[in-house]
């Protein structure tokens, strides 16, 4: 329902930052995250930074997914 | 694209989806809350990678569908006061209200400006001080506290050009209601990783605890999406009834506080019209007292008549999950994204433009 | 349909398609219109014409990579090429609103100057109008064009055959975004350029090497989504494209996640999509390739029988869904 995407912050002023994905940039709120800084990846939903993005939770995540697509290549080559 | 790409693997994403067919899972009814959820099952097709007895409903959580004709009409109402220039986000010009839709209102000449941010809409205010500024305010808690900041922003900025008109909902107590109404069968449910973002995941336990239904906080990229149904498929198969969080990179166990105190400090809990669901008591958020010279509802008359219902519509099931939009006799032929008679088919997340643009029949 | 006539009448989707139907195609309907080509082709004695116009009217005027007035040379060019034509000479037409500035004027003059002289065309007749400030929004630009077919071979819309490849010429979605980026409300920051350029060297090259093309199209407005809509229902096939070969620029890719766009429905000004036969697919990808126009060319789909006026998307998670026309406008959207 809401859309939200991920964007590295490259400059911040008082509460207001840029923000990066690939090359395309602009200017979002810090407003509901203060904490942010610079270098940080953001999740941007309509302008405002809402959450910072856990990188190392992330990786677990990417962690699981490999487990699990190595975990389906040695068990599952069998029956196919 | 980091923390994209990586989610969109499709070598990756193949594996996950030959688990899930390998594993024997009881047939199921998951239901996806969040509209985002829906179109992405969509685009990335989903729908039709999953075990056959695995059934995907769509929910209630597309911020358009379910605002009501009546809150349309209000929008309508503003944009006649002289001076007025109303702005809003894109997925609001083509909804119907009872009359008309933005989009018409612009086409007769009224000053109705699209924004990618409520910042977009403090700045309009401030370059046009001669204008009243109206912002029409959609959307559930991720989208909330984004207002909040602006009206904040603009108390402490001096802009007394700048108007809210706040139709924004909350998501919990609708998916209480529709589980209480026991109309449809939910095994788990996919639960919305923005909305929780800022509502933090703790606030997602009443699922499993109050309702006995597991439930997944979970991404919008497709290996998100994947994980959180093998994740619920899992659950559902060991007998289990607990809250996971797959989105761990985003959503935290108490979400993000400033913005809810933001929203607290702004906003009041009131009872609000959805449509499908009619008034849901303590489902809405309305500006507080201490805000209120920037409450559009204040400040200008917009008080509507009873909404007219376009008739045969079926909106009201669909966003209930009660039946498929291939069910209603409106769909693709009277009713589509051109001529759209019902939210559902004009928001581009409504579960009824989702099966028009993306379903393979 | 509504009273009024709405934005999206002209923005290349459903809601056009349906507003030339029924409202202008019925009043001027004749066989060489009713083919709904973007030219027409037309003998004149021994000689095989083709003719075709198109209005400018774009917001910003400048915008990163371009200006209307390089659309409004190579878009009329590029409609020519795309049934095969060699394009010869072109009209133009200026609307100008009072007070436009002289300085900006000249700027986009050079620029048409530049793409017809590069492109080989020559301007030949013209007209200038000035509408009272207010009337016009700057500038608009209509140019017309004429071209002559030096084969016999029938590139037409509605001549995809089931079993063609589809081929792009490159990457999608840039011009609509470098424009986009650049409007009120939006201010996106980004280095994306439009696309804008004139295909006539590369169809020249592409006709050279192979007869076997069947029909091409230029995805400008309603973007590739669109076109290869038209080109299915207009020649009664089903087409398939699958979503790992689509050529997507990253900073394409980023605004569109950005703004919630799809880029399969974003304007390009530079890029034609051809259905060809499929053994000669490969070696005409080669050939378009070591041209500055296709260098990014590829293969994205192919036709099929089933499904008939319909595309699909195989997505890269190996399911399917459809691609339908686009519907009003794009707008930006937070859901």
């Amino acid at each position: 329902m809401c859309l939200a995407i991920p964007a590295k912050i490259i400059s911040i002023s008082n509460e207001t930052a840029i923000a990066e994905i690939g090359d395309v940039k602009r200017e979002i709120s810090l407003m509901l995250l203060p904490e942010a800084e610079v270098n940080d990846y953001v999740l941007i939903h309509a302008g405002y930074a809402i959450q910072k993005i856990d990188e190392d939770e992330a990786n677990k995540t990417l962690e699981l997914l490999k487990q699990m697509d190595e975990f389906y290549n040695n068990s599952g080559t069998l029956e196919e | 694209m980091k923390f994209i790409t990586e989610f969109r693997d499709s070598n990756l994403a193949e594996s996950i989806i030959k688990l899930l067919r390998k594993e024997a899972y009881p047939n199921s009814n998951l239901m996806e809350f969040c509209g985002g959820h829906t179109v992405a099952i969509f685009r990335s097709g989903i729908r039709e990678v999953v075990p056959k007895n695995v059934k995907m409903l769509s929910g209630p959580g597309c911020p358009v569908c379910v605002t009501s004709n009546s809150d349309i009409d209000k929008a309508g109402k503003v944009v006649r006061y002289p001076d007025v220039i109303l702005t809003t986000f894109g997925d609001m010009m083509k909804v119907p209200g009872s009359y008309d839709s933005l989009y018409d209102l612009r086409a007769k000449g009224y000053d109705i400006r699209v924004v990618y941010s409520t910042i977009d809409a403090l700045k309009i205010a401030e370059e046009n001080k001669n204008k009243k500024i109206v912002f029409f305010g959609i959307g559930f808690e991720t989208t909330a506290p984004t207002i909040a900041a602006s009206i904040i922003e603009a108390k402490r900025r001096n802009i007394n050009n700048y108007f809210v008109i706040s139709v924004l909902k909350l998501t919990i107590p609708a998916i209480k209601k529709l589980l209480s109404l026991g109309e449809v069968k939910v095994n788990g449910i996919i639960g919305p990783g923005h909305v929780s973002t800022i509502t933090g995941a703790n606030d997602w336990k009443f699922l499993p605890d109050e309702y006995k239904i597991p439930c997944v906080l979970t991404g919008f990229e497709p290996l998100d999406i994947l994980l959180g149904i093998k994740s619920l498929l899992d659950m559902i198969k060991q007998n289990k009834q607990e809250l996971v969080t797959e989105y761990l990179r985003s959503v935290k166990p108490e979400g993000n506080i400033i913005a809810k105190e933001m929203i607290e400090k702004v906003f009041i809990v009131d009872d609000s019209d959805w449509r499908g669901f009619n008034v849901i008591e303590k489902s809405g958020l309305k500006i507080s007292k201490e805000f209120e010279e920037f409450d559009a509802e204040k400040v200008f008359d917009l008080k509507t008549e009873p909404s007219i219902k376009n008739c045969g519509c079926k909106c009201d099931e669909v966003l209930r999950g009660i039946i498929s939009p291939v069910e209603c006799s409106l769909f693709r032929e009277v009713c589509n994204p051109e001529n759209p008679l019902g939210p559902c088919m004009v928001s581009s997340e409504g579960a009824c433009a989702a099966y028009y643009n993306y379903y393979v029949e | 349909m509504a009273k009024k006539i709405l934005l999206s009448y002209g923005s290349g989707g459903v809601m056009m398609h349906r507003f030339i139907n029924d409202v202008i195609q019925k009043k001027f309907s004749n066989p060489l219109l009713d083919k709904l080509n973007d030219q027409s082709v037309f003998n004149i004695e021994k000689h095989r014409l083709a003719f075709s116009t198109d209005s400018y009217v774009v917001d910003p005027i400048f915008f990163p990579g371009g200006n209307i007035g390089d659309l409004a040379i190579n878009g009329t060019i590029n409609d020519l090429v795309m049934c095969g034509a060699k394009p010869l000479y072109l009209s133009v037409g200026f609307i100008i609103e009072e007070g436009f500035d002289i300085d900006s004027f000249e700027v986009i003059i050079d620029s048409m100057s530049n793409c017809a002289k590069k492109a080989g065309v020559n301007i030949i007749t013209g007209d200038t109008k000035v509408v009272q400030s207010g009337k016009a929004d700057k500038i608009f630009i209509n140019t017309s064009g004429i071209g002559i077919l030096e084969n016999d071979l029938n590139i037409s819309g509605d001549n995809a055959k089931p079993g063609d490849k589809v081929i792009i010429s490159g990457t999608i979605g840039d011009h609509g975004m470098a424009v986009l980026t650049k409007r009120e409300g939006i201010m996106i920051d980004s280095d994306i350029k439009s696309d804008t350029m004139a295909l006539n060297r590369l169809v020249e090259k592409m006709l050279i090497h192979t007869d076997k093309i069947h029909a091409m199209r230029d995805p400008t407005r309603g973007g590739v989504a669109t076109t290869l809509n038209e080109i299915a229902n207009q020649s009664d096939v089903g087409i398939t494209i699958y979503e790992k070969n689509l050529p997507i620029r990253e900073n394409v890719k980023a605004a569109c996640e950005m703004l919630g766009f799809d880029p399969l429905y974003v304007a390009n000004e530079g890029k034609l999509i051809a259905f060809v036969e499929p053994d000669i697919a490969e070696s005409l990808v080669e050939v378009m390739r070591s041209t500055d126009e296709g260098k990014d060319a590829c293969i994205i789909g192919e036709v099929i029988k089933e499904y008939p006026k319909k595309v699909i998307l195989k997505t890269s998670i190996g399911g399917s869904r459809v691609v339908s026309m686009l519907t009003g406008e794009q707008l930006p959207r937070i859901c």
